[in-house]
């Protein structure tokens, strides 16, 4: 599957070389039933590798969790088999039951209908800490 | 409305705001002793800490207000399964604030996301405890008159002790404060508090020795050393001793040192010290108890 054989979709490309699957698994694009493709490491001239993800459908693609993964990565949308808009990625400012806190002492662990935020607290560290006890969160 | 879950939740002006009212209380009492008539403040205490509890409802007293007080807070609803988001949504019906002490870090902030009226963190497990450093800062400014250029000396354990932390973060926003940490190797400062300093064009010195800089400080806060913070009793003993503030020890300090110490204590300081005027650590609970009662009132938007 290349680019052109996707109609209506996204490619994710740039991605941080061996993070393809944490964005799979985490974006659950398991679930899908369209036609999913990740490349590990292509070759990249700005990133000596990289990996890529085509998702030939319009799904409902959550940016927050992408950045958080890799802030690298870029969307290209794909509208009627041509490249429409190209979106850069950043760190979210907050995440929601992306990542959970391993601290056990924080109320999260003892309230398990409580959703998990997290806040970025320096972008520069990408450190993301518990909005409930202030943890560091733990790659 | 608004809640205070961290000291960082209160402005530098709405600090100093708070120990502007507090002052005024001191000297006026009988001006606030109706400003709180017929308004309630629940206590919901999930661990006890029947100091800090005393100290709220005193508080509400003396506002004229009342108090209803959840002292069977652990036996009640948290066994019955109930939720701190739940129990915050149906003591909101009944109060018009709420202080709330709970053993798991980030529950206050909990009940301020679903109460409909204010709430104050009487203290999280280790993690934040804001009227602590509220009762800190009304001792330091009314023993120094002011904030700034102090040598302030931290003593004890400084990894665990989050009264120690919020204070920093307190005085942090103002100038020429200059840090003596002093604790032993195990118990420093951690890292990203000593960046806090840093960051703010502050200095600081870490060090083992009390004695040697006893000279310089303007204000010696002393911690205990909590046993439940160690994983083995054996460090924990060997610890907990380090340092014990003796009046042989303050022969070469300021006249005008002043002693805290957030209470209760174990041994830090010996009690041969509580008669040496510099001793402030039970002015400090007095203290406590006044900035409960202005930060109530600014909560509640009392004027
Ligand atoms: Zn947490």
């Amino acid at each position: 599957m290349n680019i052109d054989s996707i109609k209506n979709g996204f490619v994710i490309d740039h991605i941080e070389a061996g993070k393809g699957m944490e964005v799979y698994s985490l974006l659950a694009l398991d679930a899908l039933d369209c036609s999913v493709a990740i490349i590990k490491n292509a070759s990249s001239r700005k990133m000596g590798k990289k990996d890529i993800i085509k998702i030939d459908a319009k799904i409902d693609l959550d940016m927050d969790i992408l950045g958080y993964v890799s802030p690298t990565a870029t969307v290209d949308v794909i509208e009627d088999g041509k490249l429409c808009e190209k979106k850069k990625m950043t760190l979210p400012e907050k995440l929601i039951n992306v990542i959970f806190c391993k601290n056990p002492r924080c109320i999260t662990t003892t309230e398990q209908e409580l959703p998990n935020i997290f806040k970025l607290t320096n972008r520069e560290l990408h450190e993301y800490r518990c909005a409930y006890c202030e943890a560091k969160a733990s790659k | 409305m608004k809640s205070v879950i961290d000291i960082k939740d209160l402005s530098t002006k709405e600090l100093e705001e708070i120990i502007a009212v507090a002052e005024d209380i001191i000297e006026n009492p009988e001006k606030y002793a109706h400003k709180c008539d017929g308004k309630k403040l629940a206590t919901l205490f999930f661990e006890p800490s029947t100091r800090t509890r005393l100290s709220f409802e005193a508080a509400m007293y003396e506002l004229g207000g009342h108090v209803l007080s959840m002292s069977d807070a652990m036996s009640s609803s948290a066994s019955k399964g109930e939720s701190v988001a739940d129990t915050a949504k149906t003591v909101s019906c009944y109060a018009d604030i709420i202080a709330m002490r709970h053993p798991k870090e980030g529950a206050p902030l909990v009940a301020a996301m679903n109460a409909s009226v204010p709430v104050i963190n009487a203290g999280d497990g280790g993690h934040n405890h804001p009227t602590q450093t509220l009762a800190d800062l009304l001792t330091i400014h009314r023993e120094k008159g002011r904030f700034d250029n102090l040598t302030v000396g931290l003593c004890g354990d400084l990894k665990f002790g989050r009264t120690v932390h919020s204070l920093i973060n307190a005085l942090i926003r103002y100038k020429g404060i200059k840090f003596v940490l002093i604790s032993p190797d195990e118990l420093k400062v951690p890292s990203y508090v000593k960046n806090e300093i840093k960051d703010c064009g502050l200095e600081y010195v870490q060090t083992k020795d009390l004695e040697e800089f006893m000279p310089q400080l303007d204000i010696l806060y002393m911690t205990r050393v909590q046993r439940e913070r160690f994983f083995n009793e054996e460090d924990y003993l060997r610890l907990k001793d380090s340092y014990i503030l003796t009046p042989e020890k303050l022969a070469t300090a300021k006249e005008d040192l002043s002693i805290m110490h957030p209470l209760p204590r174990v041994n830090e300081i010996s009690v041969a010290v509580d008669d040496d005027k510099r001793a402030c650590y039970f002015k400090q609970v007095l203290n406590g108890k006044y900035m409960r009662m202005a930060l109530i009132l600014k909560l509640l938007e009392v004027k």
